[in-house]
């Protein structure tokens, strides 16, 4: 980097433009998830005037009622799925977007498909409704095409919660599936074609592991989210869509237990974390 | 090279069956926002009644204003404290510097259903609270690292040559940097600023649990409405947001290549 001007100077130059920036990080983001921990086992939040002493009791809730470790794994499996169909539907379009397409077409497909992902992504959950619920578009489309009467009622159900969040995240796989796969020098396919290996060949052992950095990154930035995602299974999965998420939503707005909440916001950051530090090997190679 | 040419062909197909399902229940919500029945029944009849009404709802204008407030606030904040931490990482080698540039990530990382959490809870229990400055302090620290990360791209591209001619040529500190690298990393501010107003305008779980009643944003007024029960003003108030955020985005891609374009 900037070696010229780096040498002259050091952190007492840096620190003043760094400041601003960090601190404002440190009090709205590093504390406040410090302080999740710490309040995490208590009994009471203090400052509430309630008396409190530590406890271990909001783990002990975790670990001995089965409802919440079954939500967990219940979110995990949503995370899982919404992952595998976002890597099904995005990897081909990130591969016909940067093999496939060329020039002004690509740039303007590219914007294209990432367009929505930039807008909000409540107003798109719930743009889903209208299309899934029973007499909504879905179900009035395929009426009108199909010559028998079948009732489409998906709302308030498992698969729309999937239907959403996969249109939700799938922009974000072929996003990071594009950039890698763009990387990849055209004349490795050629090399391998003109090496007599055939198509399906030439994907297996050269194209999928080169993009394989995209992949990981991209089933990283949507399972994370998506096993902490609670709007979404609210209002598309109404009654079904109780999810760990959604737990953890009523402990802060409904039933006001914030230090059991906190406990278990903090069991799913140190899920997250696990999963963060098992996809860093294959995203470092990328660096 | 005929199954070359199928396959292309299948290619272009495939993206548009994706383009789609990515933006059919977006145009299906903006229709239903001009369709005079209350329950989005079919056969369709034009009415803009929908957003005359809302002009009627005080609760949604208020809403409306907090949003683009704490949008614009946020956005000025982010790219000033931003481009500064961005400027001080690239121009000077400190210990310490990886790990500051890896305390990035977290913000971006972590869901912000346990971010939201976290600041509910400290907020409240140091005192600062709920409401619309709680949610402030909360977007520009989620935009924050967004802005460094796409103007430090841009300070990729800056060649320090420059900046050394400058300094030869007589140039202090100060009109290096508003001279010449602020002019350089310009398109980057911009982008920057832009992601940084949308992740603010945009933002719902975070703003929903340090929201408090009467102190809210959009995006919290419209789920509180939606768990009532949908209604076509939630459409238009919907179609008027998607409308704004995707202009900006277009906006944005003006100013920043997102794919890395040669």
């Amino acid at each position: 980097m900037a070696a010229a001007t780096a040498s002259r100077s050091g952190l007492r130059s840096a620190l003043p433009l760094l400041a601003p920036a960090y601190l404002w990080l440190t009090v709205a983001i590093f504390l406040p998830l410090s302080a999740m921990v710490f309040f995490s086992f208590m009994t009471e939040l203090p400052l509430s005037g309630k008396p409190w002493t530590f406890t271990l009791g909001n783990y002990a809730a975790f670990f001995s009622q089965s409802l919440y470790l079954t939500l967990l794994l219940a979110s995990l499996r949503l995370g899982l799925e919404v992952t595998l169909w976002c890597i099904v539907i995005g990897y081909p379009a990130a591969y016909v977007l940067a093999k496939v397409l060329k020039g002004r077409s690509r740039e303007a497909i590219f914007l294209l498909v990432i367009l929505p992902f930039w807008s909000n992504g409540l107003v798109r959950i719930f743009s889903w409704a209208m299309v899934l619920r029973e007499g909504g578009i879905l179900d009035t489309a395929l009426n009108a095409v199909l010559p028998f009467k079948i009732n489409i009622d998906l709302m308030y159900s498992y698969p729309a919660v999937i239907i959403g969040l996969v249109h939700s995240y799938v922009p974000y796989m072929v996003l990071t599936c594009y950039l890698t796969l763009q990387a990849i020098d055209d004349s490795l396919i050629e090399a391998g074609r003109s090496l007599g290996a055939s198509r399906l060949q030439v994907l297996k052992r050269v194209i999928i592991p080169l993009s394989m950095p995209g992949l990981v990154a991209g089933a990283a930035l949507i399972f994370v989210p998506v096993v902490g995602s609670f709007m979404e299974p609210r209002i598309l999965g109404g009654r079904t869509g109780t999810f760990y998420g959604t737990v953890i939503e009523d402990q802060f707005v409904a039933v006001f237990n914030w230090p059991l909440g906190a406990a278990l916001s903090f069991i799913l950051l140190a899920v997250v974390l696990v999963i963060l530090a098992a996809a860093s090997p294959v995203l470092k190679r990328e660096a | 090279m005929a199954t070359t040419r199928i396959l292309e062909w299948l290619g272009r197909l495939y993206i548009s069956v994706l383009l789609a399902f990515l933006y059919l229940p977006i145009i299906i919500m903006a229709l239903m926002s001009f369709n005079v029945s209350p329950f989005y029944q079919l056969p369709f009849e034009w009415t803009t009644e929908w957003y005359a009404s809302l002009w009627q709802n005080d609760q949604l204008i208020a809403a409306t204003w907090n949003s683009v407030e704490i949008a614009v606030i946020a956005t000025v904040i982010c790219t000033v404290l931003g481009s500064a931490a961005s400027l001080a990482l690239y121009r000077y080698e400190f210990r310490g510097k990886k790990f500051l540039q890896a305390l990035l990530f977290p913000p971006i990382a972590i869901p912000w259903l346990i971010t939201g959490t976290a600041m509910l809870i400290f907020f409240f229990g140091v005192g600062i609270g709920r409401g619309l400055h709680a949610i402030l302090l909360g977007h520009v620290a989620l935009a924050l690292p967004y802005v460094i990360v796409v103007v430090s791209a841009r300070l990729q591209t800056f060649a320090p040559e420059l900046e050394e001619a400058a300094r030869s040529l007589g140039a202090n500190q100060w009109q290096v940097t508003w001279r010449v690298t602020l002019p350089w990393i310009m398109p980057g501010v911009i982008a920057g600023g832009l992601f940084a107003f949308a992740v603010s305008f945009d933002q719902f779980v975070v703003s929903y649990f340090l929201a408090t009643p009467g102190q809210t944003t959009l995006p919290v007024e419209i789920y509180a409405a939606i768990r009532k029960g949908f209604t076509p003003e939630i459409n238009a108030v919907s179609t008027i947001i998607i409308v704004v955020s995707m202009a900006l985005m277009l906006l944005t891609a003006r100013f920043f290549k997102f794919g890395g374009e040669k």
